[in-house]
């Protein structure tokens, strides 16, 4: 028995109906890129442009008359622009955790969700990278941040998590463009091969670097593939956990935990699992691909926010239990005013949204509805936005002596540039569902039923017993 | 050059294939009949290809390994000479060159070089990007990004023959064998 096959015995289907076939998956994700668009895809980008309008107007007014823009004041020095930060960048690991760590776990359904994941993260991390960005004020100073000799004759200070955070984020940034782009070359040649005329050959043609299927190539391809894989797994747990000291190495009441790492972790994976979704129910919706991403891959998905977003509330829970626990007046003060204090909307919000709408997905017949899975999994992300405020300005706005207590109000520009970045995440969206295979039809097609030898070889590499064998084993 | 016709000059004989078993079964029979410039062109990898073709294991680990090693390298004597030596920074009551705090970026940088040196060595164990090759002057190769397997042979292999080589292929159960010219002016 094949590794691709389901398990029988503990009642797997297989993934994809028994119509699927190579040409079949071929034919049905390039179709996308070769046709006109769909009016609606028209009305994405266009009111993703408006916005991305926003996003320039707003970061142009910012950048030209200073952070005082922003509503950000003493003491919440942070407050939206970091919230947004690590929104987008929590986003953008499901998308890693889709292509790298399910792939190392060998789990096959990632093939129909991972090229669409993947391209999320690199244009969430984008949206990310924007805000540290304009929030240093002086943008042009920016390469201060970096080792570069400079003017002053000095050096970064490497002892500063927000220099950690500098080169987590832009080695996140890179690593998955590059993860992204090696699992395009066979999708690009797949394009160029049936391009009808010169522009895409051409264009298609450069990208895939003369891919011709070698096995020869395959037998490094797969290997850098897996190499990177592992190296992208290590890599996402450590961002976010670098993202998370920058608070956790503060002595705030409130960020100066240790549970951070692990929180911010699965807070991250949870809201990219959410936006996959939210992005995933409307593409196989307009671009009629729900043969490749079915109703079990929808499921599985849904599956794993219920366990993310359970492990999100144990954290909020063990926040509450250690504020107690610790002894200490400002910690305690701090978790008691979250949730009753001036800002217990957005506490509770939050509790609503993460850990109580996806219990809802206990019940069979709630994951496999659609209206349901989409409205958790905009509720989802909407929570998960009030989290990041709710650690953020919750913390800040009243630390220590209450002389120095303050309330964040958002100004217009806060608002520009937050509903902004979503009309940057959106325009490149849009445009790589128009131009790219949003499905990895190479991957698909690998773990098609049928697509891989049937019968085995004394010699060949794979020789695991079959799982049937395995099972009288244990037993 | 005095020839005015362009003539023709085979260079690749190319057989296709249905299905993942009837390509195995093909590479198991080139491999066996001591071919050596030959390949394997599939729409995506197929599992047991590598021992049936009679390749070695993928050597990229080790370029990604020494790759590693340099990004740790390099991490550990930048962060040691900028805030250690050039400009020592007492950050926290910590020593300058302090260990502890050097191990975030060591690990990035680790990563950063092994992810160039796995892509860029595997591009380069590839030799790609090359945009030409005898197998794309067929016009039924296109195929193969989608849902045929093909073996090619090349007129440069010690064993190649225009006759043996293509019963050979024809007695793999090959669907179509064709031999792929090239243009010499």
């Amino acid at each position: 028995m094949s590794a691709d096959s389901p398990i029988v015995e503990i009642g797997e289907t297989p993934l994809v109906p028994a119509h699927v076939s190579a040409a079949f998956v071929s034919d049905s994700v390039s179709r996308v890129t070769e046709q006109a668009s769909p009016v609606g895809w028209w009305m994405v980008f266009g009111v993703a442009l408006l916005f991305l309008g926003v996003l320039g107007l707003s970061v142009g007014y910012l950048v030209w008359n200073g952070i005082g823009s922003w509503g950000n004041n003493s003491p919440t020095a942070w407050a939206w622009d970091i919230t947004n930060f690590v929104w987008w960048i929590g986003i953008g690991h499901a998308g890693t955790l889709i292509s790298a760590v399910l792939f190392l776990f060998r789990q096959k359904w990632r093939t129909s969700v991972n090229r669409f994941a993947e391209a999320m993260t690199i244009f969430a991390v984008i949206c990310a990278l924007l805000y540290p960005t304009i929030h240093v004020g002086r943008i042009w100073a920016l390469y201060w941040a970096l080792p570069i000799p400079n003017q002053m004759a000095m050096w970064p200070n490497f002892k500063s998590p927000l220099l950690w955070d500098v080169f987590a984020v832009s080695t996140y940034f890179t690593v998955s463009l590059l993860f992204w782009f090696v699992g395009l070359i066979p999708d690009f040649a797949t394009l160029r091969d049936r391009a009808k005329n010169v522009a895409r050959k051409k264009v298609y043609g450069a990208l895939a670097l003369g891919w011709r299927g070698s096995n020869r190539h395959w037998r490094h391809y797969e290997r850098a593939y897996l190499i990177l894989a592992a190296l992208s797994t290590p890599l996402v747990l450590s961002v976010h956990s670098v993202v998370s000291f920058d608070f956790a190495t503060s002595v705030m009441p409130g960020w100066h935990t240790t549970i951070f790492p692990p929180y911010f972790v699965a807070g991250a994976v949870f809201s990219g699992f959410a936006m996959v979704m939210t992005l995933m129910l409307i593409c196989r919706q307009v671009y009629g691909l729900k043969d490749i991403m079915t109703m079990k891959h929808l499921e599985l998905m849904n599956k794993i926010m219920l366990v993310t977003g359970s492990l999100v509330g144990y954290a909020y829970s063990m926040e509450f239990f250690m504020a107690w626990y610790s002894g200490n007046a400002y910690e305690r003060y701090v978790f008691i005013n979250r949730a009753t204090g001036p800002y217990w909307w957005a506490y509770w919000t939050m509790v609503t949204c993460n850990v109580i709408s996806p219990q809802l997905f206990w019940s069979k017949r709630l994951r496999t509805s659609i209206p349901v899975m989409f409205a958790v999994s905009i509720t989802i992300n909407i929570g998960m936005w009030f989290e990041r405020f709710v650690i953020i300005v919750t913390s800040l706005h009243r630390d220590y002596l209450p002389s120095s207590w303050g309330m964040f109000h958002p100004t217009l520009i806060d608002i520009g540039c937050y509903t902004g970045s979503l009309g940057l995440f959106f325009t490149l969206f849009s445009l790589f569902i128009r131009w790219i295979p949003m499905v990895a039809m190479f991957e698909v097609k690998a773990a098609l039923p049928g697509a891989q030898p049937s019968h085995h070889h004394a010699h060949t590499e794979h020789a695991e017993p079959a799982h049937g064998a395995l099972a009288v084993k244990e037993a | 050059m005095s020839e005015q016709a362009v003539s023709k000059r085979p260079v690749v004989y190319l057989a296709e294939f249905d299905s993942p078993d009837a390509i195995i079964h093909a590479a198991e029979g080139v491999r066996d009949a001591g071919y050596e410039k030959w390949d394997v062109h599939t729409p995506y990898p197929v599992h047991g290809m590598d021992a049936a073709m009679g390749l070695t294991d993928s050597g990229l680990g080790w370029i990604v390994l020494l790759c590693g090693l340099t990004g740790v390298t390099a991490a550990v004597t930048m962060i040691q000479w900028m805030n250690g030596y050039d400009y020592p920074l007492v950050i926290g009551g910590k020593p300058p060159d302090a260990i502890p705090s050097m191990v975030p970026i060591m690990f990035e940088l680790m990563v950063l070089l092994s992810a160039f040196g796995a892509v860029f060595g595997m591009f380069g164990l590839n030799e790609l990007p090359k945009h030409h090759h005898p197998v794309f002057y067929s016009d039924r190769f296109e195929a193969f990004s989608h849902d045929k397997f093909f073996v090619s042979i090349e007129v440069e292999d010690k064993k190649f023959d225009t006759q043996k080589t293509k019963e050979l292929l024809e007695g793999l159960h090959s669907t179509h064998v064709e031999l792929v010219e090239e243009e010499v002016s």
